[in-house]
């Protein structure tokens, strides 16, 4: 029988084969060539795309590159979202490989954050683990860490180190054994329909008579036009990390194994492809 | 050097003598899934008893519901109770090993000159049918049955077993005159013989209740009983399994119950012991505690009771109560405290209360008003509030906290309730219960409450009769229980039930927990029950959340109490083992309805098989698929690179200077191009300053061990050269926890440079080593080629958690283990578990595991001519504290449990069951250090000595689930025969239990490796050693060294037919047997391993033990016939290692006892089983299973075939 811990393993080394291509706009000395990449989906868009950014800056002069920016059809990409959340949510029913044009001037700054540095993506991570340790064990497991362990849960999705991160990753997955789970489940959920960037909520993960609440219990409680459609016939999608777990499946046990390196579950609401 | 009793002495068709006849068909007791070996008993207000499992969560009505009880005393597998009749009876748990005793008859003939032996004796002869000492008269049918609970399990046969050999000739046995030492074999001056017949009785009351027969003197006779209390079964160690019975009538006078211990469980009768007062209530504590409360009020504390004493003590030592005007009303005892609760129902702790201190020093005041209290097993106590009637457990009883930390309810419902909400819909939350519709609900329940087992003792018709009406006779029935039950300290109850005579009220529920608030007495005796906030829990988790816990102190103004709680009179928890760490299902209001919540018994766990899980796994591969196949070529974003953990660490320096050398390690991860990793682990040290640097590379590593002492956190690094030497690379840590981390970590990286991951494969090869660590290695195929095979100190083996002695395996995947403390364990399929924990580890089936064992010392003492015995010893004597060599020096306060894992559970105690006897007190003497020991002082006695044991308890976890209730010694697996792979037979497992039954498993499967029950397989004494062959040849060592045959194992008849006594190899006692394919092996108390000689399938019990090798303590012999061993020593080239793992090499169908030792593994080894690993070389298997595999041929073409075995293993 598999094991859960190669869901970890599957979650981990998800990959998304991504083409970039140049905007067209932008002025180049000579024509850019595409450029193709595995990208984790557990990690960071400006964490994982020194090779990208290099590649078109050699065709380009430097007084044309100011902040590197992507976009999906017309959509700018959060570089503060995960790489699997971006494409489950923006180009999940689109055909492969992903495509996203690069660009280096008008930065959209309505839409993204800044990153000038690797800095301020590990400043967004470890204040996503932390807050997710806050609902999980009232912060008292990555208080308790040391600096190292930290430091080496960055460096473990830095360097798409799996053991290394898990090393210590395990250590916030743990509950105590006379819980049933954790005292909150982190995790947002996402809709491309609508204005809010995610919802968030206390959400327990065992209900008051003891039953362990389901992925459908969190989203009838928390945003149950995702379950029930108010429009009829139009489906919703549940996807994280590309697969879309059965509603009946514990919310627990998906926060233990499906969730991002930041400790959240990422969730994702789409509406059904039509084929 | 072929040895043994020449063949000829038995015939190959055996002569019907030398087949014991009594063996009995053996007898299939209840599974032991019907009653929980761990269980709290309670009685509630009707009388009628429940037990409510540790492994449970509802109250389960006790099975024999005929009788109401007053109240009832447990200890582990019985509980004692006086009934509604005032007689006392007592419910024996049933078990799948009967309680059998052994009845025995000498026949005494002397010869005389014309008709040879016959049964004329001369007038001062001893009768010619006796006991053993010939001075009672004991004719055959004379001898009768103590109880209508016990049954014949047999007739009369003659006892063919001498000293551990065979008799021929009936049995008998000659001496030259009454009394006299016997011999077996007839001399010309044997004038006199005897012979033994032996007969079994075995208890048949089990799992009801039976009542304690009163054959007194009716003048004796006690009048009706008023309390009971049972402890005592610490006081002495097992085999005897001793119960001290304690009883107080109703005129307050204490009795004591003789001789009552587990194989005698009614006891002979009982006696009265004096006390200075009138006795209203006793408590007996599990060792020497003896507390009884007096009518005035006082207590009295009995003192001097001892091992030797179990009964009577010295004197009595009143105790005042803690205030003058609140007499004491009830006191509860356990190993080291004392409860009491006053008549102003106050509940209070004596302080300071232990064996030198019977009596303790002063009383605390605790929180909470109670009935009673009852203190259980590891001094947990457990109370019936006086409030609500419900059942408290105190939680927080620690060792170093006796006094616990607060008083929590259990919520636990009955099993009637629970077919009751299952049965009903609208009753799937518990919130409904809170809701008015139950009520109205009612009527559509009542067809499952006919069903409900409760409902047993109703008269059938009334079952038509209106639920109206069905009130009344509910009614009284509870006031005369409480009624009977109103001596001075339940009239609280009596009060609180004539009330509801005068209120009868349409009640259709018999249950009073589907709705307590109609029961009269509720509105008397409790307050309003408090509804609990019928918001929802998504409104508000946090109150929701606490309300779930049902844990409020009974301090609170308005005390908890679920709407369906039975009311209690009485509670007791001597049969209740309470795991700190185990997650109880009692205080937590269940559902009922949990089919998708992870639960803890099954092997498999339901969240496994759940569909959303398969779901995901197959997504997750559909993903891959999709979004990897046909992009492989794409770059990846991120380069691997090289990982490298560092730390500090101690190494232990083997050369100049021999210390432990502060180090800093450094263990680099890379991974090669062909995506396999590798890691090389740094040591940098700097020895008489020059800075240095060892290195490991991980893929050569074959094991690391953790070397857990008390001083240090060590663990020991071994490659195949370093196996080779003896010489391991030795590391510590200074922490237990970095330790920890380091192997985890190294493991892993082994682990996974070795592509090792996940649970073992069938086939592998478990150890255990001496700290109960356990090992698995992944068989090569070529580990028993027959030419070239794998040298075995290459095997790799990883780390398993949990603790064990024993480990046995079949390559059906069914393994089991064998704690210190003779628990059984199954494996779960998991992996990790101890310290690997994360990616070490699997995410299910692994559990809590714990095992006890102890640790002995020495007390050494000296004679001389003016004081005596005394700790003064010579100058050049040993210690007067020592540990068993006398080498080193242990005192009680100095000695500390074996590693940090391990804590103390109990205090010193004197250690009888040592070899050679003791005096009363321990104390072995002889007449000089060293010497051997015996148990009585004669004149050239100048030294004693004895045995202090003190136990200590690990807890870790691991793959493996209990294998309740019955302790083994021994384990064995059939090995699946190679080439056939026939299913729909259950897997033949046998064992020996701690107590010497052998025993079969009946249901085992690859599916449910744990079995079903067990089936007894009578012996007529104690047995050691079993071991279960390919085609169902089961051997078994006997404790007494000799060897025995089952016959005619098959599938069908699982248990066999008659057991062969097989003589043992001249003056040898043999102490372990293991059956491969045909080969038998054993071992000898001397460290001799035999081989079976002239093994065929019509003579399956051979004809000679061969010797094959010395030095060897354990043997394992596989599937394949493959011998492998624990050698004593192997001598490496820098040292020297104890406990080895060693195959035996060139075995052959026509060799089969081989011609040397290849060396494996070892320093510490304790058990190996290869009995799974059928894995052949694969280019010898198409020779090989030509038919090649047959049986070794005759004695003749063996005794050809050159006989040079390769004696000693090492030195």
């Amino acid at each position: 029988m598999t094991d859960d811990k190669d869901v970890l393993r599957d979650v981990w080394f998800g990959r998304i084969p991504t083409c970039f291509t140049l905007y067209q706009d932008e002025i180049t000395e000579r024509e850019a060539e595409p450029y193709y990449l595995l990208l984790p989906r557990v990690s960071y868009l400006t964490l994982v795309t020194d090779k990208v950014k290099k590649h078109f800056q050699k065709v380009m002069r430097q007084e044309d590159i100011s902040e590197i920016w992507f976009e999906h059809e017309g959509t700018p990409l959060k570089w503060h979202y995960p790489i699997g959340l971006l494409f489950d949510l923006l180009a999940s029913s689109s055909a492969l490989p992903w495509n996203i044009t690069v660009h280096f001037k008008s930065f959209p700054e309505k839409d993204l954050l800044h990153c000038p540095s690797k800095d301020v993506i590990e400043a967004h991570f470890m204040s996503c683990v932390k807050e997710a340790d806050a609902l999980k064990h009232k912060s008292q497991v990555i208080n308790e860490m040391q600096k190292k362990d930290h430091k080496q849960l960055w460096m473990g999705l830095h360097n798409d180190r799996f053991d290394q991160f898990w090393a210590i990753n395990r250590k916030l997955m743990e509950y105590p054994a006379e819980e049933n789970g954790f005292r909150y489940i982190p995790f947002r959920i996402y809709q491309t329909t609508t204005e809010r960037p995610f919802i968030q909520k206390l959400f327990r993960p065992v209900a008051t008579d003891g039953q362990l609440h389901t992925l459908g219990d969190l989203l009838k409680e928390v945003c149950p036009s995702a379950v029930a459609p108010e429009d009829g016939g139009k489906k919703n999608q549940v996807m994280i990390h590309g697969i879309e777990p059965m509603l009946e499946t514990p919310l627990q046990w998906l926060s233990e194994h499906l969730s991002y390196p930041d400790n959240f579950l990422h969730i994702s609401i789409i509406p059904q492809p039509v084929d | 050097m072929g040895a043994g009793p020449a063949p000829a002495s038995y015939a190959p068709a055996f002569p019907a003598a030398e087949r014991q006849p009594s063996d009995p068909a053996p007898r299939r007791w209840p599974s032991p899934a019907t009653m929980p070996s761990s269980a709290l008993w309670a009685v509630d207000l009707f009388g009628r008893v429940y037990t409510l499992s540790t492994a449970g969560q509802y109250w389960e009505l006790c099975k024999d519901t005929q009788l109401e009880f007053k109240r009832v005393s447990a200890a582990t597998q019985c509980c004692w109770g006086i009934a509604c009749d005032n007689q006392v009876y007592v419910y024996v748990c049933a078990s799948d090993v009967p309680i059998r005793r052994q009845e025995e008859v000498y026949e005494n003939q002397r010869w005389n000159p014309v008709g040879g032996f016959c049964e004329k004796l001369l007038p001062s002869d001893r009768w010619p049918w006796s006991d053993v000492s010939g001075l009672q008269h004991r004719p055959l049918d004379g001898v009768v049955l103590p109880s209508p609970h016990w049954e014949w399990e047999s007739d009369w046969y003659v006892d063919e077993n001498f000293g551990g050999e065979p008799t021929e000739k009936g049995g008998w046995t000659y001496a030259i005159d009454f009394p006299a030492t016997y011999t077996r074999d007839k001399k010309w001056n044997s004038y006199v013989r005897r012979r033994r017949w032996i007969r079994y009785r075995r208890y048949k009351s089990r799992d009801t209740w039976a009542k304690i027969p009163s054959k007194d003197d009716p003048k004796q006779l006690p009048d009706p009983f008023n309390d009971l209390s049972v402890g005592g079964w610490e006081v002495t160690d097992e085999p005897v399994g001793h119960l001290s019975v304690w009883a107080v009538s109703l005129q307050g006078k204490v009795w004591y119950r003789e001789d009552v211990s587990h194989p005698n469980p009614e006891g002979s009768s009982w006696s009265l012991v004096d006390t200075p007062g009138e006795v209203v209530q006793i408590s007996c504590g599990p060792h020497d505690l003896l507390w009884v409360t007096l009518w005035e009020g006082q207590a009295l504390v009995r003192e001097g009771i001892n091992r030797n004493n179990p009964k009577v003590g010295s004197s009595w030592c009143i105790v005042e109560p803690p205030t003058s005007e609140n007499g004491i009303m009830h006191v509860s005892v356990g190993v080291g405290v004392v409860w009491a609760v006053t008549k102003d129902r106050k509940v209070w702790f004596r302080r300071g209360v232990n064996s030198h201190n019977p009596c303790g020093t002063s009383w605390i005041e605790m929180v909470g008003e109670m009935m009673m209290v009852n203190v259980g097993l590891n001094d947990q106590v457990w109370g019936i509030g006086c409030e609500d009637r419900a059942v408290y457990f105190r939680q927080g009883v620690t060792p170093s906290e006796l006094s616990g930390k607060t008083w929590k309810a259990i919520v636990a419902g009955r099993e009637c309730d629970r077919s009751h909400s299952g049965s009903s819909s609208s009753l799937l939350s518990a919130g409904c219960f809170f809701g008015d519709e139950v009520r109205g609900g009612g009527d559509s329940c009542a067809p499952s409450d006919v069903d409900a087992s409760s409902e047993a003792e109703r008269p059938g018709p009334e079952q038509a009769v209106p639920a109206g009406s069905l009130e009344s006779p509910r009614a009284s029935k509870g006031s005369s229980a409480a009624g009977l039950g109103a001596s001075k300290t339940t009239e609280h109850a009596a009060e609180a039930a004539s009330p509801a005579d005068q209120t009868p009220r349409p009640e259709p529920h018999p249950c009073p927990a589907s709705t307590p608030a109609e029961l009269p007495w509720t509105n008397i005796d409790l307050k309003e029950p408090k509804k609990a906030p019928s918001q929802s829990a998504a409104d508000c988790p946090e109150t929701a959340g606490l309300s779930s816990l049902g844990m409020l102190p009974l301090g609170l103004e308005e005390p908890y109490c679920a709407d369906d709680h039975p009311l209690w009179a009485w509670v007791s928890g001597g049969g209740c083992a309470m795991e700190p760490h185990a997650v109880l299902k009692w205080f937590t209001v269940q559902s009922g309805l949990s089919s998708s919540v992870q639960t803890l018994s099954p092997a498999i766990t339901p969240a496994q098989t759940a569909t959303w899980r398969k779901q995901i796994f197959q997504q997750l591969t559909e993903r891959t698929k999709r979004e990897l196949e046909n992009f492989r070529h794409y770059e990846q974003a991120v380069e691997q690179s090289v990982w490298v953990k560092t730390g500090s660490l101690q190494w232990w320096c083997d050369w100049k200077p021999h210390k432990w050398v502060d180090v800093r390690v450094a263990l680099e991860q890379f991974k090669g191009h062909d995506g396999a990793r590798d890691s090389i682990l740094f040591v940098y040290y700097v020895v008489q300053e020059e800075k240095k640097y060892l290195h490991v590379f991980l893929n050569e590593v074959t094991t690391l061990v953790p070397v857990l002492n008390e001083a240090k956190h060590s663990f020991a690094l071994y490659t195949p050269e370093r196996t080779r030497q003896r010489w391991p690379v030795r590391l510590a840590a200074a922490t237990e926890q970095d330790m920890n981390d380091w192997l985890a970590l190294l493991n892993l990286s082994c682990c996974e440079s070795r592509r090792v991951l996940g649970r073992p494969s069938p086939q592998a090869i478990w150890s255990v080593t001496c700290k109960g660590d356990i090992f698995v290695s992944e068989p090569s195929p070529d580990l028993e080629a027959p030419e070239h095979p794998l040298p075995c100190d290459q095997m790799f083996w990883r780390q398993m958690g949990g603790h064990l002695r024993v480990v046995e395996a079949s390559s059906h995947g069914v393994v089991w283990g064998i704690g210190y403390d003779g628990t059984a364990w199954v494996y779960t399929g998991g992996y990790g578990g101890g310290c690997f924990q994360g990616l070490a580890s699997s995410t299910g089936n692994i559990y809590t595991q714990s095992d006890v064992k102890c640790v002995h010392i020495y007390e050494n003492q000296r004679w001389n001519p003016v004081t005596g015995y005394t700790s003064r010893g010579l100058p050049t004597d040993r210690h007067m504290w020592s540990d068993a060599t006398g080498l080193q020096e242990c005192t009680k306060a100095g000695t500390k449990p074996p590693s940090l894992q391990w804590a103390w559970v109990s205090d010193w105690s004197v250690d009888f069951s040592v070899s050679g006897g003791t005096d009363p007190e321990g104390w072995q003497y002889a007449s000089d250090f060293p010497s051997s020991y015996h148990g009585y002082k004669t004149m050239r006695d100048f030294v004693r000595r004895r045995c202090w044991a003190r136990k200590c308890k690990l807890v870790t976890s691991g793959p493996w689930l209990e294998v309740s209730p019955i302790a083994l010694g021994d384990v064995s697996i059939i090995p699946e025969s190679p080439g056939t792979t026939e299913s729909g037979h259950s897997i033949a497992l046998w064992a020996v239990s701690d107590k010497g039954d052998v025993l079969c498993r009946l249901g085992v499967s690859e599916l449910n490796p744990a079995g079903s029950s067990w089936l007894h397989v009578g012996t007529d004494q104690p047995f050691a050693s079993v071991s279960i062959g390919g085609d169902y040849q089961v051997w078994a060592v006997a404790r007494d060294g000799s060897a025995f045959y089952r016959g005619s194992v098959s599938p069908s008849q699982p248990a066999g037919d008659c057991w062969y006594h097989i003589p043992s190899p001249p003056k040898q006692r043999l102490k372990q047997v293991s059956v491969g394919q045909t080969s038998v092996c054993a071992v000898d108390d001397n460290g001799n391993l035999w081989y079976r000689q002239g093994v065929t399938p019509s003579y399956p019990q051979g004809s000679s033990w061969e010797h094959v090798s010395n030095n060897v303590r354990r043997v394992s012999v596989g599937p394949l016939d493959q011998v492998w061993v624990i050698a004593n020593k192997v001598q490496g080239s820098h040292s020297l290692s104890r406990g080895t793992v060693c195959h035996r090499t060139g075995v052959q169908p026509l060799e089969p006892k081989g011609q040397g030792w290849d060396y494996g593994i070892g320093g510490g080894w304790d058990h190996i089983s290869i009995r799974a690993n059928a894995t052949r070389a694969s280019k010898s298997a198409s020779q090989e299973t030509s038919g090649e595999q047959g049986l070794p041929s005759g004695p003749s073409s063996v005794a050809s075939a050159p006989q040079e075995a390769v004696g000693p293993v090492c030195c």
